[in-house]
């Protein structure tokens, strides 16, 4: 089931997009977010979508790969669309059906937002596509670095968001065995009644959670007894550095929004 | 049980860039109150293996006949639940799947899952706790306010209640000290001869295999290389030096006095007692000439 499940992953790569400083990436994602919303006709649409595809072609994922990843959330996009083509009640009739009015403005705006969607959905999966979590973690750290000021801690924050991450699939495999061992005692997961899938859950997460905090504090002693100390004291064995690439993908992006404010109705 | 498999494949995650072989030209008898080692390295297939005993995982490629059952690749099976009545599975560190409050209940959850009564399965709890080796005052208690060791026989007491007529063990022993490694192992054998339970045992201790096994199977990157009984493997021993395995240090010990002395033992000691013996012999006719 989590096979199809692609945002989150990472697809290693030596592409342009890879090698970008992921505090570029970060950045643009999030101006992206915004200027996806300054889009409201058809050329500052096409504008954003050519800049997207320009993106993802330049990033060397397969694909194939992005298009089965894209498929779970596929009935979301759709549902969107009809909403907007069944609610929306401006422009002209285009046709009528058992008493259904479809207008013109309507199709128009559900495909407006479901390509609204879809925009930010590929840019954000691209992200992580692209960027390593630990990559990801160090970027927002260093980005956040100035709310230190504020007693903010920032880099305990990311320690815990790179343990979460690397745990994930430790605690993915630690589930299946604890499934299986169970399942061999005579628990199906996948069937009966209520009550009992509720008390099958329990097997399952009870032993898990006991793992989980048993791995934690493990994991505190061992770091611990290494005598490691966050914050200011740490220097890194990846320095993030920025390089013109970067400087070149940030005006790029500026010159999107520009684009953008001039060309929207 | 009968246990049969007939070249067997097993591939994890078909038809992805990730796809791996992890078993294959699998073919192998297991008859009904045998005791046989599967032994082999980290990522030899035994785990994979085993998790067809019970139809955890099913063949990609190939058959396999357990009694009655018959697990075809391809075909989906719907009713497992009887098999996994009576195939228990007793999982590497088996402690990490207790959950319940108390040892009882947690005992009890194997069995009532397989349909017996609440009351039935209690009465027989105490039973269950002697079998391996656990006082009854353990009873109430939660499992988690116990010791390592006593977890472990807390889990295996949970399979054995399941009353399977096939026990299959992945490294049951691991990490325990070496006298509660050898009560277990003891507690294993008599279930065998008393109780005519099949017993399919993982080990990495090839002391273990070769005092207690009637049939060893040696796996080597995703197959079996060897099979036989434990003399015919440790006649061996180069064999099994070559694939990077262990040799008990009885057929080391063995080897040593053989070629200091330049005797050779009638076959190969796997135990002990067997030394002894030969030594005895040994002795005798150095005596008598």
């Amino acid at each position: 089931m989590m096979n199809s499940m692609i945002i989150g992953k990472y697809v290693p790569g030596d592409s342009l997009i890879h090698r970008l400083d992921p505090r570029t990436k970060l950045i643009m994602m999030f101006i992206y977010v915004f200027i996806v919303f300054l889009a409201n006709n058809g050329w500052t649409y096409g504008l954003l979508t050519c800049f997207t595809c320009a993106l993802f072609v330049l990033s060397r994922i397969p694909i194939t790969f992005m298009l089965k990843g894209l498929k779970p959330i596929l009935w979301v996009i759709v549902f969107t669309f009809l909403l907007h083509v069944l609610l929306t009640k401006e422009g002209h009739v285009v046709f009528q059906w058992f008493g259904i009015e479809v207008y013109d403005k309507g199709i128009q705006q559900g495909a407006f937002i479901s390509l609204r969607f879809l925009l930010l959905i590929v840019v954000t999966t691209l992200l992580t596509l692209t960027t390593t979590p630990i990559e990801v973690t160090d970027g927002m750290e260093s980005l956040l670095s100035p709310l230190k000021k504020w007693n903010i801690p920032v880099h305990e924050l990311a320690l815990m968001m790179s343990i979460s991450l690397r745990f994930i699939p430790t605690l993915m495999e630690e589930t299946e065995k604890i499934m299986k061992a169970q399942m061999a005692r005579g628990v199906d997961f996948s069937s009966g009644p209520l009550s009992e899938r509720m008390k099958a859950m329990t097997a399952l997460l009870v032993p898990l959670f006991i793992s989980a905090f048993k791995r934690a504090e493990e994991l505190a002693v061992a770091m611990e007894v290494r005598g490691y100390r966050g914050g200011n004291y740490r220097t890194k064995w990846r320095e993030l550095t920025w390089k013109r690439a970067d400087t070149v993908f940030m005006l790029l992006l500026t010159l999107l929004a520009i684009a953008l404010c001039l060309l929207r109705s | 049980m009968d246990i049969v498999f007939r070249d067997v494949e097993h591939r994890y995650q078909v038809n992805t860039p990730f796809e791996k072989r992890a078993l294959y030209d699998i073919h192998v008898d297991i008859r009904s109150g045998s005791y046989v080692a599967v032994i082999g390295h980290t990522g030899s297939g035994k785990s994979t293996f085993l998790q067809h005993l019970n139809g955890l995982l099913q063949p990609t490629k190939g058959t396999v006949h357990l009694g009655d059952y018959t697990i075809t690749a391809g075909k989906k099976e719907k009713q497992l639940k009887p098999l996994r009545k009576k195939v228990g599975i007793v999982f590497q560190f088996p402690e990490h799947q207790l959950f319940e409050e108390t040892v009882e209940k947690d005992i009890c959850f194997g069995p009532m899952n397989f349909g017996m009564k609440e009351e039935d399965a209690k009465a027989r709890v105490r039973e269950w706790l002697t079998l391996v080796g656990l006082s009854e005052d353990v009873r109430h208690k939660s499992p988690f306010a116990l010791s390592g060791g006593q977890m472990r026989r807390v889990a295996i007491a949970g399979v054995l209640a399941m009353e399977p007529e096939v026990l299959v063990l992945d490294e049951p022993t691991a990490g325990l000290d070496p006298r509660g490694r050898k009560e277990m192992m003891e507690m294993f054998a008599s279930l065998q001869q008393q109780k005519r339970m099949t017993i399919v045992l993982v080990t990495h201790s090839m002391e273990e295999a070769a005092r207690y096994a009637d049939e060893i199977i040696i796996m080597h990157q995703g197959t079996i290389v060897r099979r036989g009984t434990p003399e015919q493997i440790f006649r061996h021993v180069d064999d099994l030096l070559h694939l990077g395995l262990d040799v008990p240090e009885t057929i080391l010990f063995q080897r040593a006095i053989e070629q200091k002395f330049g005797v050779q033992f009638d076959a190969p000691c796997l135990t002990m007692e067997d030394i002894v013996q030969s030594l005895q012999m040994l002795f005798a006719r150095v005596k008598r000439t």
